[in-house]
């Protein structure tokens, strides 16, 4: 893995206004993404977790710039070795780089335009950034269309026809269209069945293989993330409370967030039941246009002290990882057994 | 099973809608057994019918879905009803008092211009010869139990002003105001956060020793399901393929079906391999229900000429019931005659 990052997003802020009343003026801000720093390193796998509300999709569109951030920046790494700053760039100079940068959204269904064939959704891209002539944009259509798993005569046929599995692979072939060097995978398989996630799950995993695809894969499932991601981030309200390689994340947190969240995956081995214990949170969901004071996880977390009450945890380098936590150094936190451990005790 | 501790009986159910293309046979007939006090995990990817099935219990299929056959007994401490077929009365009755349900989106099933607590009040009053106050204090006393802070002052509240979990909570709040004897909850936490869904999954653990219900939890989700149920049915295509302890189901599943589901699944602290094992194709559509056991087009194990022929059906082996041919080799497979049937098993059934 090259030690430049294909894009390093540094103090990524966007907030959303709240307005109210009749006129409409503005009476405070949600932060949906605050400060966030995160380096995607080219042909690797970023996963980005956390409950509903942290801000994880946002921070997707916002990579795709489907949202203009409000402050920050994105340094892009063109091919050629440049790099841009994407946060500021213009709606017409972004053309180049959202040919480089793709993505693929949650809902196989409502994505996909009805009313058009699979030649002219996946085509489209190529049609716009001018790829090639009507022929080779049929045949390149074809050739995707194989890649992906479904055949080449599909290609005259319209979404209905086709299962939630089959419209998820047509979205990843029209996301490949124009061999993008990042994907933007927004809870890509949260829709799909079981049987169908996984068979998605490795054609991702071999198209990645085969271009050095870089992916940031956004989800809530923490089994799916710990299965494609080769580092981890975790979101909190905005921020990011913990980052670190995805086998040390897993094995052992720094931050309680983590470890609840962990703790909170329901695992269908029964022998595992009897090894884990659930970590409580306290309380519901934090509220995004609410933000605490001091640590933002405190009202939640068990081990919270006077000083998280007070004091906002910076994101800090704990052992060679990143983790916005006061006591990430005092705490013994629980991960998941890694498959050794688990063969024992089974 | 002991006869007094029969809860529900379903026997040979059939669902079917009546589309303009043709009949969708949702369920199919379906074959399960509750006792008092169990927890029963109906699993399976969407479309094979774990939801028909469940509405079926109580009439809550709408048109163009019809129960064609089958029945579904009540044991009631009163005696015996049956509920297909059942006059609108009885339903009624039998409707929250009995059986109560919850579904995946809270806000579907409650008024949004109601508060909660008249809500609840309004189920209670129905079903009791109780008065308002009374009532209200029962609605109070549910939601404190179902873990709603401040249950006086939220009590007046509307729906909107409650978070996602917090509103399933007011729904088994409300659902379980009567005292069923059996709650069936579908989906109720695949719309939550995985914190938010570990405590749903622990109150209805909690609710259920101490009020000594059965619950019937439809789910997709494997891990949903180990965490809470005792037994577990595993449905495809309308039809349950394995049916038993949630443990043996889970540790080592017969059917290649519900094999297949498990190790499809990515887990916590799995090794990290590069590919999953998915099941090749996908659940075909409705209309189309392969000939013979209907999981044989994707199935590893199939034999051409017979499992394309013959439709298995649910038969004992090693102390559950799998609906795979590949265990019906002989006429009548003896209990614990399963060609890799382990002591353990027997012991067990």
């Amino acid at each position: 893995m090259s030690t430049e990052p294909l894009l390093r997003i540094e103090g990524l802020t966007k907030h959303f206004p709240v307005r109210s009343g009749l006129l409409g003026r503005q009476v405070g801000a949600v932060r949906a993404v605050d400060e966030v720093d995160l380096d995607i390193a080219p042909g690797s796998t970023l996963g980005l977790v956390g409950e509903s509300g942290c801000g994880k999709t946002t921070l997707g569109r916002c990579i795709v710039r489907a949202h203009d951030p409000t402050s920050g920046r994105m340094l892009y790494r063109r091919p050629d070795g440049s790099v841009i700053d994407v946060a500021t760039l213009k709606e017409k100079e972004l053309k180049p780089y959202r040919a480089e940068v793709r993505m693929i959204f949650q809902d196989p269904h409502s994505s996909l335009n009805p009313r058009k064939t699979l030649r002219e959704i996946i085509g489209e891209p190529m049609r716009v950034h001018g790829y090639g002539t009507p022929d080779e944009i049929a045949e390149r259509v074809g050739d995707l269309l194989e890649r992906v798993g479904l055949r080449r005569e599909y290609a005259s046929r319209y979404p209905h026809a086709f299962s939630g599995g089959q419209r998820q692979r047509v979205g990843i072939a029209r996301a490949l269209a124009l061999s993008p060097r990042l994907v933007v995978a927004d809870e890509a398989v949260s829709a799909l069945d079981v049987s169908v996630r996984a068979q998605i799950l490795n054609l991702l995993m071999d198209l990645q293989e085969e271009s050095g695809l870089g992916f940031l894969f956004v989800s809530h499932d923490l089994g799916i993330i710990e299965h494609v991601a080769d580092v981890v981030a975790v979101m909190y309200l905005g921020r990011v409370v913990e980052q670190a390689p995805t086998e040390e994340l897993y094995r052992r947190p720094l931050h309680p967030y983590t470890e609840a969240l962990l703790s909170a995956v329901p695992d269908p081995d029964p022998a595992a039941k009897r090894h884990r214990e659930r970590i409580k949170l306290l309380g519901d969901i934090a509220d995004p246009a609410n933000v605490p004071p001091g640590c933002p996880f405190h009202p939640r977390c068990v081990y919270a002290k006077d000083e998280c009450r007070a004091d906002r945890p910076p994101l800090r380098e704990v052992g060679g990882r990143r983790v916005a936590c006061h006591f990430a150094e005092d705490l013994d936190l629980r991960g998941v057994p890694g498959p050794e451990i688990r063969e024992v005790t089974a | 099973m002991a006869a007094g501790d029969v809860l529900l009986e379903i026997e040979d159910l059939h669902t079917h809608f009546h589309m303009d293309d043709g009949v969708v046979h949702a369920v199919d007939g379906v074959d399960l057994r509750m006792r008092k006090g169990e927890t029963l995990a109906i699993v399976g990817e969407s479309g094979c019918g774990k939801s028909v099935m469940a509405r079926s219990i109580l009439h809550l299929v709408d048109p163009p879905g019809r129960i064609e056959g089958g029945k579904v007994t009540l044991h009631r401490p009163d005696g015996p009803v049956e509920l297909v077929g059942a006059h609108k009365r009885l339903l009624r009755q039998v409707r929250w008092k009995d059986i109560a349900m919850v579904f995946q989106e809270p806000m579907a099933s409650l008024s949004l211009v109601h508060t909660i607590g008249s809500q609840i009040i309004e189920a209670v009053r129905l079903h009791e010869n109780v008065g308002k106050a009374e009532a209200r204090k029962r609605a109070i006393e549910m939601l404190d139990r179902v873990g709603i802070p401040m249950p006086q002052r939220r009590v007046d509240a509307y729906p909107f002003e409650l978070s996602g979990g917090m509103r399933q909570r007011a729904m088994i709040a409300m659902a379980l105001s009567c005292r069923p004897s059996l709650l069936i909850a579908d989906e109720p936490t695949t719309a939550l956060d995985v914190t938010t869904q570990a405590q749903i999954l622990e109150l209805l653990r909690d609710l259920q020793d101490e009020l000594g219900m059965a619950i019937m939890l439809i789910t997709h989700d494997l891990g949903v399901a180990a965490q809470v149920a005792d037994t577990m049915a595993v449905m495809y295509l309308g039809r349950v393929v394995e049916y038993g302890s949630a443990e043996q189901v889970l540790s080592q599943p017969r059917h290649p079906y519900a094999q297949a589901l498990l190790r499809s699944m990515p887990r916590l602290g799995q090794a990290r391999q590069r590919r999953l094992a998915a099941i090749r194709g996908s659940v075909p559509p409705p209309y189309a229900r392969p000939e013979g056991c209907s999981f044989h087009p994707r199935c590893d194990h199939a034999v051409e000429g017979r499992c394309d022929v013959v439709t298995p059906r649910l038969t004992e082996v090693g102390g559950r019931e799998v609906a795979c041919l590949l265990y019906q080799d002989e006429p009548e497979p003896q209990r614990g005659g399963a060609p890799d049937d382990t002591p353990d098993d027997r012991e067990e059934s």
